[in-house]
């Protein structure tokens, strides 16, 4: 039981759900909540696999709701917790984020994009961005990573549960059906044998103690009565959103400086966008390649920056142009002209980038 | 401020008077409720969670930790906290809306699961926050906001049953009652067991009230009185439907 | 190998593709290259054609799948019809000669085609339950994306179980992959 999961360091073969198994038993979680939905199934067949050996639990919920709230109740308990959901699970799932971005409970799910709208298909698509980052009623307090390889999805799974539980805002890993499904190599670590410090979670509610004697009971809530008391919070949410803001944001970049087109892409995309930056470069065309991270905050000087540094952008995704309204709202007031490459639920491979670039160069 | 001598030491007196309407079936359920936790000594260890509806006036009525959630939601949160923390004691306060309307996907499933929680339901057969709609609860005939001619049952069906429904869904060890503010001490008593199961780690525990809502009723304190112990206990009948066998002999 | 070799291999659900492909990948992934296994799910999983993709490089490898592959395998009818818009004019096309009536769906437009007779020498000669590994055979030679001794590696670790019960089946492997090398070879 008390037994490492991980040892020293090993390179393996993985698809992406088990990969997402394995960091969350690195990150040390205490238990998964879920519900059936393809493509991130085996994230709990691997999970229900392992887990017992270490201590660790699973609940199978009735539906994504109350997969979502039922992790709440986890980590309100102290425990890191976590659930997984694509699709039409991800609409379920925003009404639990939103009270989790309310009441400041350090949630984390993994999404793994499906074909939307609605059922649509259960293979791919990069078109839950816009829920992922703004889902739900309520303002955008989360955090987005957007994973592009395997190791990515390791490193970032463990990061998603500090992150949470440091800023305690909600947290996801945003992958996708061909990250989920796809066999790839990485390397899996004990994150501590690392260096890397693993945040500690802490009891909400049910605490130790006798109430009146050495602790006081602890309410926690939603609701407010007046306009005032929720303008309050909210604000004071988002300033300390912002605050927090430039720790978190990271973003990846390559050939920006004297580019004269920016392939900006993000997630399992990027890996075409920057096969294709360096082929072109190879053929002596001035490209380059912006990727941001954390989809929410969003990398948003830096992008200004390099839109600003260049004569064109094209912006690339499996969505019908929701990394575009992103990239549009964050650099409002330039006039770098944006071209695009939108292909809702289907993937994006370099040669149709390569293409695209050559036309417009 | 002086302290009311009836109120139940797990009562939280800074928020008292509570913010229920005059003559609401809640006070009488919470101090029900109120004394069980106090008798049985396990103030310390209850996470309370309350639903959307009249039942979030609760958020910070019992000196217990407490979080009130959204409307249905308050099962699977304290299913996931008890999942997550077995010691803690974890009772879900809800209305028959968030129970057996919007939520009740998550009452059947914790039912079927046999989850070691406590649900708590107050029934006044209508939505009485939202401004007194028609509920799975309401009667026949009764009118509502939303049934302001009385509710047709034969267009819109019969009045939810509740424990029953939870009682044939009940595992083995769950414990399932219908009480009545009518009669607080039989409803302490249940309130009691339902918490001792959930102690005994035997099962799923659940027991409705039936709570008066005179605002919406519109009635006066002898037709509030008379509703609930006439005309509610008619069509719900009180007692106990699924005793687990060590409570047998409490 | 500098580029990367695109592959796709299509078939009737049972016939093993997928675990061709898995076993390649990881072939390539023991000799220390990149590799990248995606397999088509989805409803249509069920019941309907079966595309493995893979893909092997010295380098990164980008898009999980990919528009044309360098070579394709289809093993019935309907998995040729499915997999010609993957195929261009750089494309290897190889099917199974067993396939009835096939000829007129058979890809125009690519860099070569040829039928390999994998269904009928598992039956006569090896074993049916062998056919997928004559295929595996088959792509190694058509493709030199993994050396045949990897191959043989990536068998043992994936069936070695089997073969520890049953020796006699190790060696049925070994010819049915040597089989699907000579397939090609005859063919080529």
């Amino acid at each position: 039981m008390t037994e490492k999961p991980i040892q020293g360091e090993r390179k393996m073969f993985l698809t992406g759900n088990e990969v997402v198994a394995w960091a969350a038993l690195a990150a040390k979680v205490d238990i998964m909540y879920g519900y059936p939905i393809t493509p991130q199934n085996e994230i709990m067949h691997y999970w229900t696999r392992m887990a017992p050996k270490y201590g660790k639990k699973f609940l199978q919920t009735e539906d994504e709701l109350s997969a979502g709230f039922t992790t709440i109740g986890g980590v309100l308990a102290g425990k890191k917790a976590f659930t997984a959901t694509a699709g039409p699970g991800n609409t379920l799932m925003q009404e639990p984020i939103s009270m989790a971005e309310m009441m400041r409970i350090p949630t984390v799910v993994v999404i793994q994009q499906r074909g939307g709208p609605s059922t649509a298909t259960v293979i791919y698509s990069q078109q839950e961005v816009t829920m992922t980052t703004y889902g739900g009623n309520g303002e955008g307090f989360r955090v987005v990573y957007s994973t592009a390889t395997h190791q990515e999805l390791f490193d970032y799974t463990i990061k998603a549960f500090n992150t949470a539980w440091k800023y305690r805002f909600p947290t996801f890993v945003l992958g996708d059906g061909y990250q989920a499904k796809m066999r790839e190599s990485l390397h899996i670590y004990d994150p501590e044998e690392k260096g890397i410090k693993l945040v500690e979670p802490t009891p909400t509610l049910s605490r130790p103690g006798q109430i009146g004697v050495n602790r006081e009971p602890n309410h926690i809530r939603n609701t407010y009565n007046t306009e005032e008391e929720l303008y309050q919070i909210v604000m004071g949410y988002a300033k300390e959103y912002a605050e927090i803001s430039p720790e978190i944001i990271e973003f990846q970049e390559q050939d920006v400086d004297d580019a004269e087109i920016v392939i900006v892409s993000h997630g399992v995309v990027s890996r075409a966008a920057l096969a294709a930056t360096q082929e072109l470069r190879k053929a002596g065309y001035k490209v380059g390649y912006f990727r941001p991270i954390t989809l929410r905050p969003f990398p948003t000087e830096r992008m200004r920056a390099v839109a600003a540094n260049t004569k064109k952008l094209l912006v690339v995704e499996s969505a019908l142009g929701q990394l575009n309204k992103l990239v549009l709202n964050e650099i409002y007031g330039l006039t770098t002209p944006i071209e695009t490459l939108l292909k809702p639920g289907v993937g994006v491979t370099s040669e149709e980038i390569v293409t695209r670039i050559k036309s417009l160069l | 401020m002086t302290l009311n001598p009836q109120m139940p030491k797990c009562w939280r007196v800074e928020s008292k008077p509570h913010k229920f309407c005059p003559g609401c079936g809640h006070g009488l359920v919470l101090k029900a409720l109120g004394e069980a936790i106090d008798e049985l000594g396990i103030q310390d260890r209850v996470v309370f969670g309350c639903d959307i509806g009249c039942s979030l006036l609760t958020w910070d009525f019992f000196d217990v930790d407490t979080v009130q959630t959204h409307h249905g939601r308050t099962t699977p949160v304290i299913t996931g906290l008890k999942r997550a923390n077995p010691d803690a004691i974890g009772i879900a306060y809800m209305g028959d809306g968030g129970g057996y309307a919007i939520g009740s996907q998550h009452l059947v499933n914790a039912a079927a699961r046999n989850e070691k929680i406590t649900v708590i339901l107050a029934n006044n057969t209508n939505y009485g926050m939202t401004g007194g709609q028609m509920a799975p609860t309401t009667l026949p005939g009764q009118k509502t906001e939303t049934s302001p001619y009385g509710r047709d049952a034969e267009d819109i069906g019969y009045p939810t049953q509740g424990p029953e429904m939870v009682a044939a869904i009940g595992q083995k060890g769950a414990y399932v009652a219908r009480g009545t503010m009518a009669n607080i001490r039989q409803l302490k008593g249940y309130f009691k067991k339902a918490l001792q199961n959930q102690m005994d780690g035997t099962g799923f525990s659940f027991v409705e009230a039936l709570a008066s809502c005179p605002t919406n009723w519109r009635t006066n304190a002898k037709d509030t009185w008379n509703f609930v112990e006439n005309e509610m206990s008619k069509y719900f009948a009180v007692g106990e439907l699924k005793v687990p066998d060590q409570l047998k002999e409490v | 190998m500098g580029k990367t070799a695109k592959i796709a291999l299509a078939g009737e659900g049972g016939q093993g593709v997928q675990s061709v492909a898995e076993i390649l990948a990881e072939a390539a992934y023991e000799e220390g290259r990149e590799a990248i296994y995606i397999p088509n799910f989805g409803v249509e999983q069920r019941g309907g054609v079966s595309i493995a993709y893979l893909q092997i490089s010295d380098q990164p490898i980008g898009s999980p799948k990919f528009q044309k592959a360098d070579i394709v395998v289809a093993l019935s009818d309907r998995a040729v019809i499915r997999t010609q818009r993957y195929v261009d004019e750089r494309t290897t096309f190889v099917y199974d000669t067993s396939i009835e009536g096939v000829e007129e769906h058979l890809p125009k437009n690519a860099g070569r085609v040829f039928g390999i007779p994998a269904i009928e020498v598992s039956k006569t000669e090896l074993h049916p339950r062998v056919f997928n590994i004559i295929i595996m055979g088959a792509v190694i030679r058509a493709t030199e994306v993994v050396t045949l001794d990897e191959a043989k590696t990536a068998i043992e670790k994936k069936l070695g179980y089997k073969f520890d019960e049953n020796p006699k089946l190790r060696e049925m492997n070994y010819q049915a992959l040597e089989a699907g090398i000579a397939l090609v070879e005859k063919a080529l």
